[in-house]
């Protein structure tokens, strides 16, 4: 541990023994299946997987979900069935019971180790029945959680129409429907409203958000003159955006980085790197860096991040002084870290499954630039922890807050220490500066709960001296 | 393939951790790739346990598959072993590791080797078995592994105790409501003057286990869980069991009188009818309550039992023997165990569904249209969807259906609550029927019109959609508050911006 040092210079990266507790990546599903409305999620599996999604996704499951399981029986593993027409009878079922725009198929752990090759077996198929199938291998043998939607984001963006469809004539006929429709709305109002935006190369953002908050960081880059030509998922499979050679891409979220190799190398786009927009720091300097490529003198932003820190200020004055441990499992954490550093908490360590140094460069860039400015020592970042180690770190330090996985966050309350489950995070409305207050409500939630029982004497629950193992 | 939405039995391994976690002082160690401990996650949720789960991973990834666990097995296991110092590591194969076919034997032999403890490998086939057969069997594993290890050091006891004793065999962490039932069967035991000579597995050591042979009798709660160590105790030492579930007031009396037998049969000379009377007519309210006319009101009511084998079959017995109820349908989910299911209910339900398929059973609740319904939390939901009460009476279960409160299954107030729960279901049910014939709470209209007065400002179509867009249940909320934050300002016009200006604003 490096807290005792007064000031490294740098950031300090550690890797441990990747023996931690995080989400199985199969539960993108979950979020992803309602944000992309028309398509259907089959997941490849076996008991192991369904009973963790059923599980983890609590009521979710009753609500005839457009996902399911392909439960693997021993004569899939053994090879005793074929692969391709059990495949194809589940499918042409999902197809008659829901008929999605596209079928998702997530690759699990078992289907990597008895190599089922799904890339190979969906084009066929997808001749077969008409309906798109992607493939992403969301498994627990090389992803953690939030990965998930990574590898099938990734897959998607092979999909996107590379450009707009035109179809002249049809345009004219619905101008003239939509003309005879929106008689009163005058050709002018339409015009003035394109030339609203500043010219620009074409800017796709990518990262699965719910709509409410597409629109509210669609509108704030609007509020700058740029233009967002589409988003990565967009609301339907059939919707998905257009990517040209040379468009401009930005990601939205910390770990999304196969989907921006796959964008530039596959697709030829240009990826903004940037911090992420968590946190009013972050979403400024998510607009500024979006500004500067495309030459833009940014407006306003500097009175609109302080007027967001006045309305923050309440919940602020909670927190500020406090240390924080997060103990990793969902890849959002240098962003939260950096957003909490500059709330004025100092934060020990870091620990996260995956650091891509490369797609979060901005963010650790802005991440020690926060540590400078604020005047606290640099986090340690710890890829791959090992959580047993870092109970042991946990008692030692006895952080005011552990923002930590549920396995142990009732035994960590238990003993005294407050603790924030991370996966709500993921999916909480974070992202912008609307929803800044929204991170500190859950961020702020125990050490007020907590506040509220101070008095009553029962801080340590447990019988034994306070065993942190 | 198979495609599935739901499952009522976990995957084998988590049969396995059950067992595991439920002792003291036992740890897990699971081959398994990253994300596969959910398990840590229930037991802490569902269980509100205070303590960490002593359960591990030894993670699979690339390089395993690349290269083999190698090392990493045996590493993980003797690190265990020193900073926990379990008695017990049972290392815990998994759906993926079992078709990797590592020797995982050999890891645990060479693991041996260097720990203080004992380590043991889990012996069940993932394709195979489900969660309660393979809690099943691990547990039976743990016990003849401590039998024979204390007969070879020649440590097991002779003989049986002084006065009549039991073990109570199958509690166990993550069972629907154990902790009560567990309390409740060891008060019962003591009013019946019998000593209980350990519980296993929820809260024992493995060190206890060898004594197990002293008990008089073995009592087994539930059909899932513990029969093969009674089977396996039966055999090794000829100790009998009683594998009648206490759940209801005539399956209570029925293996008290077993119990009753085996224990005179021993030469003890016990006679329980006296007490058995006195609990039934006076201390227990079940019988009463049958008698009463709150119970007449149900006579003929149609219900639909579905669970697993010991709660579904109690259940039907109690509404059909104890209650006049018609239970048009019973079901299982435990496939590998049905002949006894049907032989247990056959006579106190019109019609036998046999499934693990959640649909079929809703369909067939769907076509029935019973009154009840008494099933796991999947059935609820059902009964959700189709405006039919549903009392839950077994897993799968959420964090509702471990109460902090007491509430046994078993036992004499076990019958109590069992009656609460069902009466519950089918008034409930009435009184919606009723509000329906009547046209519904006549308040309604009124308590609208009176928080929601008509709005004089204007909404833009953006601002509209994006309104729309938030959860019903707080929509009034956040338009009210809109609304007040334009209002404040002078505005008239309510656009995307006021709306999020407002959300910024303090206190909106």
């Amino acid at each position: 541990m490096t807290l005792a040092d007064t000031q490294p210079q740098a950031l300090n990266f550690e890797c441990e023994t990747g023996n931690y507790h995080t989400f199985c990546p199969i539960s993108c599903v979950a979020w992803l299946y309602q944000k992309i409305e028309d398509s259907f999620f089959l997941v490849i599996g076996t008991k192991t997987c369904g009973y963790f999604l059923q599980n983890a996704m609590g009521v979710m499951i009753f609500a005839e979900p457009r996902y399911a399981m392909a439960e693997l029986e021993e004569g899939d593993i053994s090879a005793q069935l074929n692969d391709y027409e059990e495949l194809k009878r589940l499918c042409e079922q999902i197809k008659r019971d829901r008929n999605p725009s596209v079928i998702v198929w997530i690759g699990t752990c078992t289907t990597e180790i008895i190599k089922m090759d799904l890339e190979g077996l969906a084009p066929k198929l997808e001749a077969e029945i008409g309906i798109p199938i992607v493939v992403a291998r969301a498994n627990g043998l090389d992803y953690a959680f939030t990965q998930g939607e990574d590898t099938v984001l990734a897959a998607m963006a092979q999909r996107c129409p590379s450009q707009a469809p035109v179809a002249e004539t049809e345009k004219e006929e619905r101008n003239a429907i939509s003309k005879l429709l929106n008689f009163g709305r005058k050709k002018e109002d339409m015009v003035e409203q394109e030339s609203e935006y500043v010219d620009h190369p074409p800017l796709v953002l990518f990262g699965s958000l719910p709509d409410p908050v597409v629109t509210n960081l669609t509108l704030e880059l609007k509020k700058q003159g740029i233009k967002v030509s589409g988003w990565l998922p967009a609301k339907r499979f059939t919707e998905l955006p257009v990517l040209e050679e040379g468009s401009y891409v930005c990601g939205v979220n910390p770990f999304l980085s196969r989907t921006a190799t796959t964008l530039m190398r596959r697709r030829k786009c240009k990826l903004i790197g940037a911090p992420f927009p968590i946190g009013p720091d972050g979403t400024r300097a998510w607009i500024e860096k979006i500004c500067s490529v495309f030459g833009i003198e940014p407006k306003g932003l500097a009175e609109r991040e302080a007027q967001i820190w006045t309305g923050l200020e309440d919940y602020v004055n909670l927190i500020r002084g406090k240390s924080v441990f997060f103990m990793g499992d969902n890849l959002l954490e240098i962003s939260l870290a950096r957003f909490l550093i500059r709330c004025g908490m100092t934060v020990p360590e870091i620990g996260i499954p995956y650091m891509d140094k490369r797609y979060q460069g901005a963010e650790l860039a802005l991440l020690e630039k926060t540590c400078q400015e604020m005047g606290v020592p640099l986090p340690t970042i710890v890829e791959k922890p090992d959580n047993y180690n870092q109970i042991q770190r946990i008692n030692q330090l006895q952080p005011d807050l552990v923002i930590t996985g549920m396995a142990h966050a009732n035994p960590l309350e238990a003993r005294g220490i407050n603790t924030k489950w991370s996966v709500e995070f993921t999916f909480a409305q974070i992202h912008g500066f609307t929803n800044a207050r929204d991170v500190l409500e859950l961020v702020t939630r125990p050490l007020r709960r907590n506040h509220a029982l101070k008095d009553l004497g029962w801080d340590t629950l447990v019988k034994e001296e306070a065993r942190l193992s | 393939m198979k495609l599935a939405y739901w499952m009522y039995a976990g995957p084998a391994h988590i049969g396995t951790l059950r067992i595991a976690s439920s002792f003291k002082n036992v740890h897990a160690i699971m081959h398994a790739p990253l994300g596969d401990d959910y398990f840590n996650v229930m037991r802490s949720m569902l269980e509100r346990e205070r303590d960490f789960t002593p359960v591990t991973a030894s993670i699979v990834d690339r390089n395993v598959l690349a290269r083999g666990s190698q090392e990493k097995v045996v590493d993980n296991i003797t690190r265990k072993d020193q900073e926990e110092r379990p008695d017990l590591i049972v290392l815990t194969p998994t759906c993926t590791s079992s078709i990797l076919q590592e020797d995982l034997q050999n890891f645990v032999d060479r693991a041996q080797l260097e720990a203080k403890g004992d380590v043991l490998l889990a012996d069940v086939n993932h394709y195979r078995v489900n969660e309660l057969q393979a809690a099943d069997r691990t547990l039976q594993q743990i016990v003849q592994f401590y039998t024979e290890k204390a007969r070879k050091k020649g440590e097991l006891p002779d003989g049986k105790t002084a006065t009549p004793s039991v073990n109570i065999i199958g509690v166990t962490t993550l069972g629907f409501h154990n902790q009560h039932d567990c309390m409740e069967l060891k008060k019962l035991m003591r009013d019946l003057g019998i000593t209980v000579n350990a519980v296993i597995p929820e809260g024992a050591s493995v060190h206890d286990l060898k004594h197990l042979s002293q008990a008089w009798f073995n009592l087994i709660p539930y059909r899932e869980i513990g029969l093969s160590t009674a089977k396996y105790l039966h055999e090794q030492f000829g100790t009998p069991f009683v594998d009648i579930t206490p759940i209801g007031v005539v399956e209570t009396a029925r293996c008290i009188r077993m119990i009753q037998k085996l224990l005179n049969e021993q030469g003890a000379t016990v006679d329980y009818e006296p007490f058995i009377d006195e609990q039934t007519r006076f201390v227990s309210q079940a019988a009463w309550f049958s008698r009463s006319i709150d119970c007449q009101n149900l006579t003929g009511k149609k219900a639909v039992v579905f669970g697993d084998n010991t709660h579904a079959a109690a259940i039907t017995k109690i509404l059909t023997r104890e209650m006049g109820i018609h239970v048009v349908l019973s079901g299982t989910y435990c496939k590998y165990d049905a002949e006894w299911f049907r032989e247990q209910v056959s006579e106190y339900c019109d019609d036998v569904l046999i499934s693990d398929d959640h649909g079929a059973i809703a369909d067939a609740i769907a076509r029935l249209e019973p009154a009840a319904i008494f099933g796991t939390q999947m059935e609820r939901h059902v009964g959700k969807r189709l405006n039919i009460p549903c009392g839950v009476i077994a897993a799968p279960i959420h964090i509702q259906n471990f109460p902090i409160g007491y509430r046994p299954f078993v036992g004499y107030e076990g019958t109590n609550q069992v009656v609460d729960l069902i009466y519950n279901s089918f008034t409930l049910g009435m009184e919606d029927h009723l509000l329906e014939i009547f046209g519904g709470h006549d308040t309604k209209e009124v308590i609208t019109k009176g928080v929601s007065a008509e709005s004089d400002l204007n909404w833009t179509k953006e601002a509209q959609a994006e309104l729309n867009k938030v959860p019903g249940f707080v929509r009034g909320k956040v338009k009210r508050n809109t609304e007040k934050f334009a209002r404040d300002r002078g505005l008239t016009e309510i656009s995307l911006e006021v709306m999020y200006a407002a959300k910024e604003a303090v206190g909106a």
